[in-house]
């Protein structure tokens, strides 16, 4: 499926105005990018799954990013028949509680992958069944990649 | 750590059964590295394989953020070390795309060769560790034997044997050795007349299919769910070979096979594997006549740049597909690095094969499975 089919395949599963709509963006990557709201970003991972149009079977990454103000998760997504590719970005401002529906009920490689992202950024998913650090010890304290982590004996600040 | 309800049980014969922790590893030879899993076993059955992971991870996808894109090409041979070369390409790709920079045909073709040479290295000590890991120490020293002719060829090329660091972004960071065609070619013919002997120590070997047929079985649709790739995801049927679906460098000029079983148990994935060389022969001979005359290199900037935006670059190494995902905002270093290893999401489906089975299983699914620890363990 071309980018544009794409697209015009997501936004028919948003018919309502009224609720927000995913953004869409191919500025400074080679993929097509879709923004979503937190409280969407389930709903719409499993269209995208079990679609058969778009069948977005292989989560190939899934990676925590510190953007400043807010967290976010990246996701990218291949089609192991249609042999395309989409990035799901989805963000937050709640710093504190930072907190995304888990997607590892639609790829299982997401268990790991979630419970990295939980250990370096403190990003919670809820229904995950075993969200706990995955690299870290029990007892670290901070979420290490985040950018305002500050550790004065093993950071080396240039 | 959570603990298991150990409520012994009567069985049948009268023996009392109940199941218990046992550690394999942190320093056990089988986990190839400094991986601890912790298995609940009833009496030799594996009821439950959880890694705990984390003994070596040196961040260095946080380091990545304060270095510069000439720096963090070294970083990467810290990954999965037996694919060093091919690592380092990743990032460079991801730069080069990034800024736009074409590099010379004579790149690309040496930089195709060293990459297949690499997963040929990696693929004979996996055979020699494989040997060992089930029993047959021989193995070891005949794949090492092979291996060593390939690290003299890398040693004489950039003077490392296994982290090599030749690539640069841009280019190479020397022209290749005079020497350098002449002992490829040399190789090559050795190697081809090698391989049936490791048919013939191990292949066929009874005690070892017994060993690794039918043990670890991975199902296509499994491989896919679990974000297998590599040997492992191809020994279920899943074509995900990134040199097919996303050529990079000078894959496209080639002709080779995307080699697939679909058993899907412990021994596809060896055959798969031993199949891969034989293919990565053929690529290595279709180029090594062909390297195009010209720079080895383009010049960048003493201190690059990238343009404001994501980009995203994945490779074929010898374990599967490992991407490099670069977020910049315009400056002298990445803003945020995400190495997504081949490692990780391979060894995630251990407990999911290895269920069910004995002890001595799990180490032959862990050999075939065939992970690197610093690959995940960033």
């Amino acid at each position: 499926m071309t980018n544009e089919a794409l697209q015009q395949t997501i936004l028919s599963w948003f018919p309502d105005a009224e609720v927000p709509q995913p953004q869409f963006s191919e500025e400074g990557s080679q993929y097509l990018n879709v923004s979503i709201e937190a409280n969407q970003l389930h709903e719409l991972m499993q269209l995208l799954k079990n679609n058969p149009e778009t069948h977005f079977d292989y989560l190939f990454c899934l990676t925590g990013v510190d953007y400043g103000k807010e967290l976010g998760v990246v996701y990218h997504l291949e089609s192991t028949m249609h042999r395309h590719i989409l990035v799901v970005k989805v963000q937050t401002s709640d710093r504190e509680n930072p907190i995304f529906e888990s997607v590892q009920d639609l790829w299982a490689t997401a268990n790991y992958h979630e419970r990295e992202v939980f250990d370096f950024f403190g990003i919670k998913f809820s229904n995950h069944p075993n969200l706990k650090r995955l690299f870290l010890s029990e007892d670290w304290e901070g979420y290490p990649l985040r950018k305002d982590y500050v550790d004065e004996s093993n950071m080396v600040v240039k | 750590m959570e603990t298991a309800t150990l409520e012994p049980t009567i069985t049948k014969k009268g023996f009392k059964s109940e199941e218990y922790f046992i550690n394999m590893g942190p320093q056990h030879p089988a986990t190839h590295g400094v991986l601890r899993l912790l298995l609940t076993i009833d009496g030799e059955v594996i009821k439950k394989v959880e890694p705990d992971l984390g003994y070596i991870h040196r961040s260095i996808e946080k380091m990545c953020e304060s270095n510069s894109y000439q720096q963090i090409v070294h970083l990467t041979d810290r990954l999965d070390y037996l694919s060093s070369h091919i690592n380092n390409e990743a990032v460079c790709l991801c730069v080069e795309n990034a800024l736009e920079l074409e590099v010379p045909e004579r790149v690309k073709v040496i930089r195709t060769i060293l990459g297949e040479l690499t997963r040929i290295a990696s693929h004979t000590l996996w055979w020699g560790v494989l040997g060992m890991d089930v029993g047959a120490l021989t193995s070891y020293f005949y794949g090492f034997r092979d291996r060593e002719m390939i690290n003299d060829i890398f040693e004489e090329t950039c003077g490392a044997r296994l982290t090599m660091n030749y690539n640069i972004p841009g280019g190479l960071m020397e022209d290749i050795h005079p020497n350098f065609v002449k002992r490829v070619k040399e190789f090559i013919p050795h190697f081809r007349s090698k391989l049936p002997e490791y048919d013939r120590l191990l292949t066929g070997n009874i005690i070892f299919q017994k060993r690794t047929k039918g043990v670890g079985v991975l199902t296509k649709e499994d491989a896919i769910n679990f974000g297998a790739s590599g040997p492992v995801a191809r020994a279920s049927g899943h074509s995900c070979d990134v040199r097919k679906y996303h050529p990079y460098s000078a894959l496209d000029k080639v002709n080779f096979t995307e080699i697939l079983d679909t058993a899907g148990d412990s021994f596809a994935r060896y055959r798969v594997r031993i199949a891969e060389m034989w293919e990565s022969l053929d690529i290595i001979e279709q180029l090594i006549d062909n390297i195009p005359d010209g720079d080895h290199k383009v010049a960048t900037n003493a201190v690059i740049k990238l343009p404001k935006g994501d980009f995203y670059q994945k490779v074929e190494t010898a374990r599967g597909e490992f991407g490099v995902y670069i977020i910049s905002t315009g400056t002298k270093n990445p803003y945020r690095v995400k190495f997504r290893s081949p490692g990780l999401s391979n060894l995630s489906l251990l407990n999911h094969i290895a269920v069910g089975g004995k002890i001595g299983d799990l180490v032959a699914t862990m050999a075939t499975i065939d992970i690197v620890v610093p690959d995940i363990d960033r």
